[in-house]
């Protein structure tokens, strides 16, 4: 199960040439390898999930691909071109997006800055601030507030805004569900669509897998550094995926191979997460990795600090987070 | 009125001391950079000026007008490399690099310009003059129009950051270098470029030291890098109003030490020094870190 080849047959084909493809990535941290062999080709509108554990090398493998750490092996092509070794702010303006783990606001910059920051080197393309401000409703009034001052779920939308007035061409979402309350989650979810319709690609990283079956177009599954699972959601049972997510029993089926219909049903049917236990129960305040079974896998944490580090301060604004938006005006 | 005269005294001292410390305010608060040489440099600027108006001529007042761009190029230069090059491996390295480019201009400016002192002479006579306020008070031109320097240096490096597209990016990359790298910003181009804009204070108070007073290679740590140092602190770090303010407590100190016992004026800036440290460490402007 060492670095499932992403070159088995495809339907994703059609969708033309891969818009970001990553071969035989590996990654150090220190002596650690976070990330073992990891491929990954994403097309062009999709919205590609890698999910995984505390600790399984997403937010490493998003880095990564963003330019934040640099890999020991493998390589980056973007539209074709090669970004192994493109600093971060070179892929940025040529359309490599990300928005951070733990949305990394300019916190002593006013919402309206935050979006002035992103618009600065911005490719040309549809999105502009005025544009956020009509995404966000509630954004445009609250403008020059400082974003230090905003509840987690607003500054999530800034940290997205900021990345969306770049006019990226793939948009990196790292766990946008971290220290936010479910229903914030949701909101900003079911905000994908609009996001996607003006022809963006999505590549995201979460730990909240419920919420993730029922946006992504693909899936790719990560334990240890290692790839467990992938395909399309509709494609894989929540078996595979429970045993691909903890590394249970013996290696999850490969893909789309033994799946048809009648799984995709099931599948589907786990997706909206209406109990049972396993990462796709509902997800706890921390996005599902309270179960046990993760402690185990996270083996001393692989990709030590980044997941954790702003965990402990957001609790009290998640029940903040609704009635803060209603706030301004 | 002795008072009254030791306080006006101080003030416009602080001026000078203002324009000394804002360079390094505002390079520590964006890089967080201490940068040791930050005295010397200054010295840098006064026999530049002094060079500058050997060769062209100028008046030393407008000399300014070469030496702050040939400043504010030196610092791009020194921060895209040498400086650059501490901040990638820690923050701890940029004070030793700063302290070996200090003890190397130092000794350089002994090299090729001798240990003599040198000082920027006016040869106009209102700059040279004061005007008195009743029988006590003198007021120096000369100081009167550096206060006025520090304070418009001030007031416009306040405008450029909170207006200006650059001061907007110089504090981004404050708050956060790797989300501004993920807008596309190179924080190492930002930097640069506010190590340009410290250069140039640094440039403007090499030259109104050199007015004031003599300089000497020496003189960038044995005065200016201390006096900054101690406006910094005592006005509170990242402030620029904060610095002002730091320089004239620091000036009226400095007077009414020395106008209670001649030999103690720096003595009593520093105790002030010490005692904003003890009993405010952030500063007579600053906040408490926030979390």
């Amino acid at each position: 199960m060492n670095g499932f080849s992403p070159s088995q047959p495809d339907k994703r084909e059609g969708n033309g040439n891969p818009l970001l493809e990553v071969h035989d990535l590996t990654v150090h941290h220190g002596q650690l390898r976070a990330l073992d062999h990891i491929s990954l080709r994403v097309f062009p509108g999709e919205v590609y999930a890698i999910i995984g554990a505390n600790g399984a090398g997403k937010s490493t493998l998003l880095r990564t691909i963003a330019g934040l750490h640099h890999p020991t092996e493998g390589t980056i092509l973007f539209d074709g071109k090669d970004m192994t070794r493109v600093r971060p702010e070179r892929r940025a303006t040529q359309g490599i997006v990300m928005v951070p783990e733990g949305r990394r606001l300019f916190g002593s910059l006013t919402v309206e800055e935050n979006l002035q920051v992103g618009a600065t080197y911005a490719r040309k393309g549809p999105w502009t601030i005025e544009r956020v401000y009509e995404l966000f409703g509630w954004m445009k009034d609250r403008r020059s507030q400082r974003s230090s001052q905003l509840s987690g779920g607003e500054q999530q939308s800034v940290a997205i805004g900021r990345a969306l007035v770049a006019n990226p061409r793939v948009l990196l979402l790292d766990e946008l569900s971290l220290g936010l309350a479910p229903v914030i989650v949701h909101r900003i979810y079911a905000m994908l669509p609009q996001i996607l319709a003006t022809g963006l690609t999505v590549l995201l990283v979460e730990q909240d897998v419920s919420q993730v079956l029922q946006v992504a177009s693909h899936i790719q599954c990560l334990l240890e550094g290692r790839t467990t699972l992938e395909g399309r959601p509709e494609d894989v049972t929540p078996q595979q995926v429970e045993a691909a997510y903890f590394g249970l029993g013996p290696a999850a089926p490969g893909g789309s191979g033994g799946s048809d219909g009648s799984d995709g049903s099931d599948g589907s049917g786990g997706a909206d997460g209406s109990g049972g236990p396993g990462p796709l129960g509902p997800p706890g305040e921390y996005g599902g990795a309270g179960s046990p079974p993760v402690s185990g896998v996270g083996l001393g944490g692989v990709a030590p600090s980044e997941e954790e580090e702003f965990a402990p301060s957001e609790e009290a604004e998640l029940c903040s987070g609704s009635t803060t938006s209603s706030r301004g005006s | 009125m002795q008072w009254i005269n030791d306080i006006i005294q101080g003030i416009l001292t602080g001026g000078l001391y203002a324009l000394f410390a804002c360079g390094l305010s505002l390079l520590f608060g964006v890089m967080k950079v201490i940068n040791l040489a930050h005295g010397d440099l200054a010295v840098v600027g006064g026999y530049v000026a002094l060079g500058v108006i050997a060769v062209t001529h100028v008046p030393v007042l407008w000399s300014f007008l070469i030496v702050v761009p040939i400043m504010a190029v030196l610092g791009y230069a020194l921060q895209r490399t040498v400086i650059q090059a501490a901040l990638n491996r820690s923050i701890l390295t940029t004070l030793i690099v700063t302290f070996g480019l200090s003890v190397v201009i130092e000794n350089g400016l002994l090299q090729f310009a001798s240990a003599n002192s040198h000082s920027l002479g006016v040869n106009n006579s209102i700059i040279t003059s004061s005007f008195s306020i009743g029988s006590q008070i003198q007021v120096a031109y000369l100081l009167l129009l550096i206060l006025a320097v520090a304070v418009v240096v001030i007031l416009g490096l306040q405008y450029f950051l909170s207006a200006s597209r650059y001061g907007r990016l110089i504090r981004a990359v404050a708050d956060d270098q790797e989300a501004a790298q993920m807008s596309g910003v190179d924080y190492r181009h930002v930097f640069g470029i506010a190590a340009a804009i410290a250069f140039g204070t640094v440039a403007l108070a090499g030259i109104a030291s050199g007015l004031t007073s003599q300089f000497s290679p020496t003189t960038g740590t044995d005065t200016i890098l201390l006096f900054a140092f101690a406006a910094v602190v005592i006005g509170g770090i990242g402030s620029l109003w904060g610095t002002l303010l730091g320089g004239i407590v620091l000036g009226v100190a400095q007077q009414i030490g020395s106008q209670i016992n001649s030999s103690d004026g720096f003595l009593a800036g520093y105790i002030v020094f010490l005692a904003v440290l003890i009993l405010r460490p952030q500063g007579l402007t600053g906040r408490r870190a926030q979390s």
